[in-house]
């Protein structure tokens, strides 16, 4: 194996009193896509929101040998780390192009800034037929791709996702995943929330399966899939 | 062909930009020529200088209230502080005979404590927005008003008087474009699209690595800078100030000027100033209905305007060439067309 890329120890999270996260650990190494899989509330979102320094949390977590601990969020994205947070966050009154040049806020280069856009635009080409419209106005799938593509312009090296197929038709979430695994394929890491388990287990190497604030069950996506527990748990009958 | 159309367009307001330097010297000898010359009378001159402190008001509260999208109502607050700073400068500290050379030190002495002061109210905004950082502007307007009142060599709650009527047209001129053009400069910064994410989405805003309590110090510390500058302006021109000048209705003037214009317009705080300026001195025959037609005339625009006059919109003028023809140039000749747009 590789220098450890991403390695979360005992990560334990709560909100006043009550506890999301209890002492949860795990790894993803350098181009894999890992999946955090659980129903409503098992506290996916919350461990996505530590990593990239929205909300405090006890343990460690290493980013490529940094401690992210009590990190701003704005170092923790100068570091490499994208976040595409659960519902897009999308900048509703600016436009499409002014929504993937804010992800570029921290970066000086401006003809690397230029070929991303291209390489952006070229990649999803509904954005380019709206780059001039309000991103409030797109579609849901269409905000999706709009949340990827600043993640994209934000030269994340590790990709934290949130529910990338939350509200989206099937084929729009096939799609999503076929970019995941484009983005992939060129070298960005991935770590995906998703409660379609089905499709991110598929998609992911591997995954961990959460269940109110733990770890109950990790293994290989194909694994997970396959594992009647699973099937049981977190996609019925 | 509609390419073709959008870059004519573009062209013509290049060219209306190149008229710039001549509008500015133009008006600035305007300005010079006005009280010496028997147009209009004196009267008309001090609602053009109330118009031009009430441009800068709204101007610079837009940046906090439209840009950013929080809800400051304290900024009377930092008028007063600017007010009061600039006016011991100019009676107390600077040489009696040769106030007016001070005047312009005086008055960005003003800006810079109200600036200073706005570091203050930066801070609570990173843990609080909403409602809640209302209150907390709320509260220092109060706060504000109540240390002046208990300041007895400033006059306490009777009011300061003394100032000289150093504020004349060419001054609020000139403070009205450097206020203007800053702002304008800054919203079409990087720092200025980091404004709007925060009022987008301040979650996003963080997660596409926005610093967002440098972004918070900057526009809370410029917006009550220029407030401070208003503020020695004002002071100078009434020549007499008290606390009372500068409560909690005088920030709803400020407010009423911001959403009339509109939120997020530069062009919006000019017209929002002027209107509701010239509005009141037109109603003023009327008396007290005076206060009955103008609240009317609000609810009405808020009803069919809800984002007031130029809401999120800009005059094109104001909008730099790149971002007239977004981020994206497609070959050279593209890019030095926008080139030539900002210049």
């Amino acid at each position: 194996m590789s220098r450890p890329y991403l390695v979360v120890s005992e990560l334990s999270i709560s909100y006043g009193n009550i506890s999301a996260v209890r002492k949860v650990s795990f790894r993803v190494d350098e181009g894999e896509i890992v999946t955090l899989i659980g129903a409503n509330g098992a506290g996916k979102s919350s461990i996505l929101r530590a990593l990239s320094g929205l909300i405090p949390f006890s343990g460690t977590v290493m980013f490529r040998g940094t401690d992210l601990g009590n990190m701003p969020p704005d170092r923790i994205v100068a570091l490499g780390v994208a976040h595409v947070p659960e519902g897009r966050g999308i900048f509703g009154n600016l436009s499409v192009l002014e929504n993937l040049r804010l992800a570029t806020w921290q970066r000086k280069d401006g003809d690397g800034v230029r070929r991303d856009l291209d390489r952006v635009l070229a990649l999803f080409p509904r954005l380019n037929e709206r780059k001039e419209q309000p991103g409030g106005t797109l579609s849901g799938g269409e905000q999706q791709m709009l949340a990827l593509g600043r993640a994209m312009m934000s030269r994340g090296n590790l990709l934290l996702l949130d529910e990338p197929s939350m509200g989206l038709a099937p084929v729009l979430v096939r799609d999503i995943f076929r970019v995941l695994r484009e983005l992939n394929g060129e070298g960005t890491t991935i770590l995906l929330v998703e409660q379609n388990a089905h499709m991110a287990l598929q998609t992911a190497s591997r995954g961990y399966v959460l269940e109110t604030g733990r770890i109950v069950l990790t293994g290989t996506g194909r694994e997970l899939d396959a594992d009647p527990r699973v099937k049981e748990a977190y996609l019925g009958k | 062909m509609e390419l073709k159309k959008i870059h004519s367009h573009l062209a013509g307001i290049a060219a209306s930009r190149r008229m710039l330097p001549v509008l500015l010297v133009g008006g600035f000898f305007l300005s010079l020529a006005l009280p010496r010359l028997d147009w209009v009378d004196s009267y008309v001159q001090l609602i053009i200088m109330y118009i031009g402190i009430n441009v800068i008001l709204s101007a610079s509260l837009n940046l906090v209230n439209g840009y950013m999208g929080e809800f400051s109502v304290g900024h009377a607050g930092f008028m007063a502080i600017g007010a009061y700073t600039a006016s011991v400068l100019t009676v107390s500290v600077f040489p009696p005979g040769a106030a007016g050379l001070f005047f312009p030190l005086a008055v960005a002495a003003g800006g810079a404590a109200a600036g200073a002061v706005g570091l203050v109210v930066a801070f609570p905004s990173f843990k609080t927005r909403g409602d809640y950082l209302a209150i907390v502007t709320l509260a220092f307007g109060m706060i504000v008003k109540s240390i002046i009142e208990n300041i007895e060599w400033v006059g306490g709650p009777r009011g300061f008087i003394g100032m000289e009527k150093l504020t004349t047209l060419p001054w609020v001129f000139v403070w009205t474009v450097f206020s203007l053009w800053v702002i304008r400069n800054l919203v079409y910064s990087r720092y200025g699209r980091g404004i709007l994410s925060i009022r987008e989405d301040e979650i996003a805003s963080d997660l596409m690595g926005v610093n967002t309590r440098e972004i918070k110090v900057i526009a809370f510390v410029i917006s009550s800078f220029f407030a401070g500058i208003a503020g020695g302006l004002f002071a100078h021109l009434l020549q007499f100030i008290n606390p009372r000048c500068f409560d909690i209705l005088k920030s709803t003037d400020i407010l009423i000027m911001v959403y009339l214009g509109g939120i997020g317009s530069i062009g919006g705080s000019i017209l929002g100033a002027g209107i509701y300026t010239v509005l009141l001195e037109v109603l003023r025959p009327m008396g007290i209905w005076r206060m009955v037609i103008m609240p009317l005339m609000l609810v009405l625009l808020m009803i069919y305007r809800p984002y007031g006059i130029m809401g999120l919109r800009e005059f094109r003028w104001f909008v730099p060439g790149v971002d007239l023809e977004g981020l994206h140039r497609p070959d050279k000749k593209g890019k030095s067309k926008t080139d030539a747009l900002a210049g």
